[in-house]
C-alpha cells in the first residue's frame, strides 16, 4: 500500500518536474520569471486532448500525441518569446513578470473561448489500465510510465547540457551573466530556443497528465504556483534541484492528502519556509547577485508638488460628491476603486520604499476580510470592532510571518509571499466548517451610523483616503527614510546604526495591517467574503496597480488604482473577451512605459519643464 | 574585563573564503589620535580587514578589541556592524554606498537621525529634522553647494566626500576609510586627507585607512602597515617603510607611486 503511494508520488513528481524544469531553465538563462508557464502546461493539456483524441489509443499513439503536443507548445513558446519577451529583457524583473501575467490572462481567455468552462478529460485507454507486477504488487502501466518519464527527462536534459555546444552555452549563461552580453546575436537564438524548450516540457507535462488530471481553465495558476515552490526549493536555475524538490513536494502532497488532507498546502509552505530559512538560495541554488527586481537607481523622492496636491484635492472633492449624484452603480464602483487604492498603497509601501516585492499581498487583504467577517458572524461584533479585529489579527500574523520573510529578498521573497498567500487561500477554501469554503460567509452589513450606503461610502472614503495619506506621511518620516535607506544601501544603513531587520519587519507589519483594513472594508462593502479575495489574481491586481502607477512614484497606487479599476470594470462590462484585452493592454503598457504610467508622466512633465526653461532662458 | 590604552587592537586575524586565506594572522593596533595607513597591492586583503573590523562579516579566527571608552577592552569580532557602530566605529566603503533615493543633505540627516535615536518616529517630516547640523557636516567636507542634489547623480569624488560626512555624522571614535580618495584627482586627494588629518588633530579620533597614492600616505599617516597576500610584511613610519627592502621589492619596487583600480 505504502509502495503504491510512493509510486504514485513519483508519477506526480515527474509531471511537476517537467513544468518546473522548464521554468528553472528559462529563469537561469533569461532571468525572466515566467508566470505564464502554468498556462503553457494548461495549453498542453487542452491541445494534447485534441491531438490524443484523434490518435489510436495505443501506447504508440499516446507517445506520438504527447510529443506532437510538446512540439506545438514549444513553437508557441518560441512565438511568445519573439513577440513579447524579447522586447522586455532590459525592463526590470517585476515588469517582465507582469507582462507574462498578461500572457496568463490571454491564454486563459483563449481556452475559455474554445472550450468553455467544461472540464476536459481523457479516459484511460486499456493499455494504461493494464497492470504489471512489481515485487508481487500489480501496478497500472500508466503509473509506471509516469514514474520513469521524470528521471528520463532529467537524464536527457543532463546529456543536452553537458554534451552539446548549445548546452554549454546554456550552462555558461546560467552561471555567468556577463557572458550573456558578449554573445551578441547568438543571445537572441539562445533565449528563444531555451524558452521553446521550457514551453515544450510544460506542454509535454500537460498532455502526459491528461489521463489523471482533467484539463480546466483554472489549472494554469495552480500549476505555476507548484512550479514556483519547486523551483525556489530546488534553487533558481538548478534542474537537478528542481528534480529533488519535485520528489519532495510530490511525496508531501501524496501522503499529506491521506494524513492531513486540509493542510497539504500548509505542509508544503512550511517545508518551503524551512528550506529557505536554512538555505536562502534553495537546495542546489547558487548565491545570485541581487537582480534588478524594481529597476535601477531609484530617483530622488520629493514631496508632492503643488500641482499634485491640487489634483489630489480635486479628486477627493469629486469622490466626496459622488453620493449626491448616484447611490447605486457609480457609488459602488467608486467604493471598489477607493478600497483598491488603499490595498495597493499598502503594497507600494512595502515594495517600493521597502524594496520587498510581494506576489501574495492578497493574503493580508483576505485575513482582514475573513477576520472581520468571522468575528462579525460568530461573535456578533459590530462592524467597526470586527474590522479592527481583522486588522489586529493580520498585523500579528504579519509580524510573525515577517520575522522570516524579511530575511529574503528579490524574487525569492516574491515567491515566498506568493506561496504564503496560496496557503491562506487553501485554508479559506478547505476549512469549510470555519470559513464556509467556496460558499464564503454571507450577510455582513454595515450597522449603526454606517448603515446607509451614503454613510458607509463616507467611511470608506475617509479611511481609504486617510489611510493612503497616513502611509505617505510615514514614508516621509524618519522611519520612512530609514526604510528607504535599508533598500538603497543596506550595508551602509547598518554601518550607520540603522536596525535594518527591525525596520523592514515593522514596515512589513504596517503594510499587512493596512491591507487588512482594505479587506475588512471590502467585506462590508460587498456583504460577503469569498476565497477569491485571496487568490493570486487579486494579489496581481495590486501588483499591477502599483507597477502601472510606477514603483518609484509616491502617487503610484492612486493613479494605478484609478486607471486599472476603471479599465477593468469598463472592459468587464463591455465584452466577454476582457481578460484578453486586459492582458494585451498590460503587455503594451509594460513595453511602452517600463517606468509605469505615473513614472512616464513625471518624466514627460520634467521634460516639458526643462524645455520651457531652456526656451525662457 | 581587560584594560587597554589603544583605540583598536587586532590579534591574529584570519579570514578564509572557501579555503583561500584572504587575511592571514594579521595583528595591529591603532592608538588614540593616530592615523594608521594599511597599504598593499590589490587583493592583499585590506578591504577584508576593514569588513571584519566594521562587522560586515565575521572573522574566521582572531580577536578584535575596541576600547570601550573607560579603558575596558570590548571584543567586537563577529558582533555585527550595527553594534560596532554603537561602540563608536564609523566607516566608508571601497565601493561607495549612499542612499540613492535621497538628496545629499538627506543622506547626512539619515545618519544623524540614527545617531539621535530618532529612527522610530513615524510622524514628523524627516526633511525638517537636524537639517542645520547636516549642512554643517556637509560644509566640513566641502559639499554644501551640492546639498540639495540627488546623491545618485554625484560625481565619484563627491560620493566619497558624502560617505565621509555620513560616517562623521555618527560621531565615531574610530574611522575606517577604505580607499577614501579613489576616483579623485590628485589635488583633491591631498585636500581630503588633509581635512581628515585636521579632524584627527582637533577631535582626537583615530583613523585606519587604505590609500593607493603613496605621496598622500606618507604625508598624512603616523604609521604604515604593509599587507601582501593576506600577511603583514612590514610596519613602521613613512621613512622606515620607504627604506624597507621587502616592501620596495613587492610594492614600491615596481616604481608605482600611485595606482590601484
Ligand atoms: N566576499 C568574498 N568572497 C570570496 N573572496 C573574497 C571576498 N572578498 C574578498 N575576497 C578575496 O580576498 C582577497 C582579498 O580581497 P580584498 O580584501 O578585497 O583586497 P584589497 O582590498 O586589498 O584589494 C582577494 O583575493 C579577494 O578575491
Ligand atoms: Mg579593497
Amino acid at each position: 500500500m505504502i509502495l503504491f503511494q510512493i509510486l504514485t508520488a513519483l508519477g506526480t513528481a515527474s509531471s511537476l518536474f517537467l513544468v518546473a524544469a522548464g521554468l528553472t531553465v528559462i529563469f537561469g538563462v533569461t532571468r525572466v520569471v515566467n508566470f505564464a508557464h502554468g498556462s503553457l502546461y494548461m495549453l498542453g493539456a487542452y491541445v494534447g486532448w485534441v491531438v490524443l483524441s484523434h490518435l489510436p489509443q495505443t501506447i504508440f499513439g499516446f507517445t506520438l500525441g504527447c510529443l506532437v503536443t510538446a512540439a506545438i507548445i514549444g513553437v508557441l513558446g518560441v512565438l511568445i518569446e519573439i513577440c513579447i519577451l524579447r522586447r522586455l529583457y532590459r525592463v526590470p524583473e517585476l515588469y517582465q513578470l507582469l507582462a507574462t501575467f498578461g500572457v496568463v490572462l490571454i491564454a486563459g481567455n483563449v481556452v475559455q473561448l474554445l472550450w468553455g468552462t467544461r472540464v476536459v478529460t481523457l479516459p484511460r485507454a486499456a493499455w494504461m489500465q493494464a497492470t504489471i507486477s512489481v515485487s508481487g504488487h500489480p501496478f497500472p502501466v500508466y503509473s509506471v510510465v509516469m514514474m520513469v518519464v521524470g528521471p528520463l527527462v532529467l537524464l536527457a536534459l543532463w546529456l543536452l547540457f553537458s554534451r552539446t555546444r548549445w548546452g554549454a552555452l546554456v550552462r555558461a549563461a546560467t552561471e555567468d551573466r556577463e557572458m550573456v552580453g558578449a554573445l551578441g546575436i547568438r543571445q537572441n537564438i539562445l533565449f528563444t530556443t531555451v524558452f521553446g524548450l521550457g514551453a515544450a516540457l510544460a506542454g509535454l507535462s500537460g498532455a502526459l497528465s491528461l489521463p489523471q488530471v482533467a484539463a480546466t481553465s483554472q489549472m494554469a495558476l495552480s500549476a505555476v504556483s507548484d512550479a514556483f515552490v519547486i523551483v525556489v526549493i530546488g534553487g533558481l536555475g538548478s534542474v537537478t534541484g528542481a528534480f529533488l524538490a519535485s520528489v519532495l513536494i510530490a511525496v508531501l502532497q501524496t501522503f499529506g492528502a491521506i494524513i492531513i488532507p486540509q493542510y497539504v498546502m500548509v505542509a508544503v509552505f512550511s517545508v518551503m519556509a524551512v528550506v529557505l530559512v536554512l538555505r536562502p538560495n534553495g537546495l542546489l541554488g547558487r548565491a545570485g547577485k541581487g537582480g534588478r527586481a524594481m529597476g535601477d537607481l531609484p530617483k530622488l523622492v520629493e514631496g508632492a508638488t503643488k500641482l499634485v496636491i491640487g489634483l489630489g484635492v480635486i479628486a477627493f472633492i469629486a469622490a466626496a460628491l459622488v453620493p449626491a449624484f448616484d447611490t447605486g452603480y457609480v457609488l459602488s464602483i467608486m467604493q471598489d476603486a477607493l478600497i483598491a487604492m488603499l490595498f495597493a498603497a499598502s503594497l507600494h509601501f512595502v515594495m517600493g520604499p521597502g524594496g520587498m516585492p510581494s506576489f501574495g499581498h492578497a493574503a493580508w487583504f483576505g485575513i482582514g476580510a475573513y477576520g472581520a467577517a468571522l468575528s462579525a458572524s460568530s461573535w456578533n461584533l459590530p462592524m467597526s470592532e470586527s474590522i479592527v479585529f481583522g486588522v489586529v489579527t493580520a498585523s500579528i500574523l504579519a509580524a510573525l510571518v515577517g520575522s522570516f520573510m524579511i530575511r529574503l529578498s528579490g524574487i525569492y521573497l516574491a515567491m515566498l509571499t506568493f506561496a504564503f498567500a496560496q496557503v491562506i487561500w487553501a485554508l479559506a477554501t478547505q476549512m469549510t466548517g470555519f470559513t464556509g469554503g467556496d460558499n464564503g460567509i454571507l450577510n455582513l452589513w454595515p450597522d449603526g451610523v454606517f448603515a446607509s450606503p451614503t454613510a458607509f461610502y463616507a467611511l470608506v472614503l475617509a479611511l481609504c483616503a486617510g489611510g493612503v495619506l497616513v502611509l505617505r506621511r510615514v514614508l516621509f518620516s524618519p522611519f520612512g527614510f530609514a526604510l528607504r535607506a535599508t533598500r538603497d544601501a543596506s550595508a551602509r544603513a547598518a554601518a550607520s546604526g540603522i536596525p535594518v531587520g527591525p525596520v523592514r519587519h515593522v514596515a512589513f507589519t504596517i503594510s499587512g495591517g493596512f491591507a487588512a483594513l482594505s479587506g475588512g472594508l471590502f467585506a462590508f462593502a460587498k456583504g460577503s467574503v469569498f476565497p477569491t479575495y485571496i487568490n493570486v489574481s487579486h494579489s496581481i491586481d495590486a501588483l499591477i496597480i502599483v507597477l502601472l502607477g510606477g514603483i518609484q512614484t509616491m502617487a503610484a497606487p492612486v493613479v494605478g488604482a484609478l486607471v486599472y479599476t476603471g479599465l477593468r470594470d469598463y472592459l468587464q462590462a463591455a465584452t466577454t473577451i476582457w481578460p484578453m484585452l486586459l492582458g494585451i493592454a498590460i503587455i503594451v503598457i509594460v513595453s511602452l512605459f517600463p517606468q509605469g504610467i505615473g513614472g512616464a508622466a513625471e518624466h514627460w512633465w520634467a521634460r516639458l519643464g526643462s524645455r520651457a526653461k531652456s526656451k525662457g532662458g | 574585563m581587560a584594560q587597554m590604552q589603544k583605540t583598536l587592537e587586532v590579534r591574529n586575524l584570519r579570514k578564509s573564503f572557501g579555503g583561500v586565506m584572504a587575511v592571514d594572522s594579521v595583528s595591529l593596533e591603532v592608538a588614540q589620535g593616530e592615523m594608521l595607513a594599511l597599504i598593499g597591492p590589490n587583493g592583499a586583503g585590506k578591504s577584508t580587514c576593514f569588513n571584519m573590523v566594521g562587522g560586515q562579516f565575521p572573522p574566521t579566527e582572531g580577536e578584535i578589541l575596541l576600547n570601550g571608552g573607560d579603558g575596558t577592552a570590548v571584543p567586537i569580532a563577529g558582533i555585527g556592524s550595527r553594534r560596532i557602530w554603537q561602540l563608536g566605529v564609523g566607516r566608508t566603503f571601497q565601493i561607495t554606498a549612499t542612499f540613492t533615493s535621497m538628496s545629499v543633505r538627506q543622506n547626512v540627516q539619515m545618519a544623524l537621525l540614527s545617531r539621535r535615536h530618532m529612527i522610530w518616529k513615524f510622524w514628523p517630516r524627516a526633511d525638517d529634522l537636524l537639517s542645520d547640523e547636516a549642512l554643517a557636516l556637509l560644509e566640513q567636507v566641502g559639499l554644501q553647494a551640492q546639498a540639495e542634489r540627488a546623491a545618485a547623480v554625484l560625481a565619484y569624488g563627491d560620493l566619497k566626500r558624502l560617505e565621509l560626512a555620513i560616517a562623521l555624522a555618527g560621531a565615531p571614535k574610530l574611522l575606517l576609510m577604505d580607499e577614501p580618495t579613489a576616483g579623485m584627482a590628485s589635488g583633491e586627494r591631498t585636500a581630503l586627507m588633509a581635512l581628515v588629518r585636521r579632524l584627527v588633530s582637533t577631535t582626537g579620533i583615530s583613523v585606519l585607512f587604505t590609500e593607493h597614492d603613496m605621496d598622500v600616505v606618507f604625508e598624512v599617516s603616523d604609521r604604515i602597515l604593509v599587507l601582501d597576500r593576506g600577511r603583514l610584511i612590514a610596519t613602521g613610519t613613512g621613512a622606515e617603510i620607504k627604506a624597507n627592502e621587502q616592501v620596495r621589492a613587492i610594492y614600491l619596487g615596481t616604481g608605482r607611486t600611485s595606482g590601484g583600480h
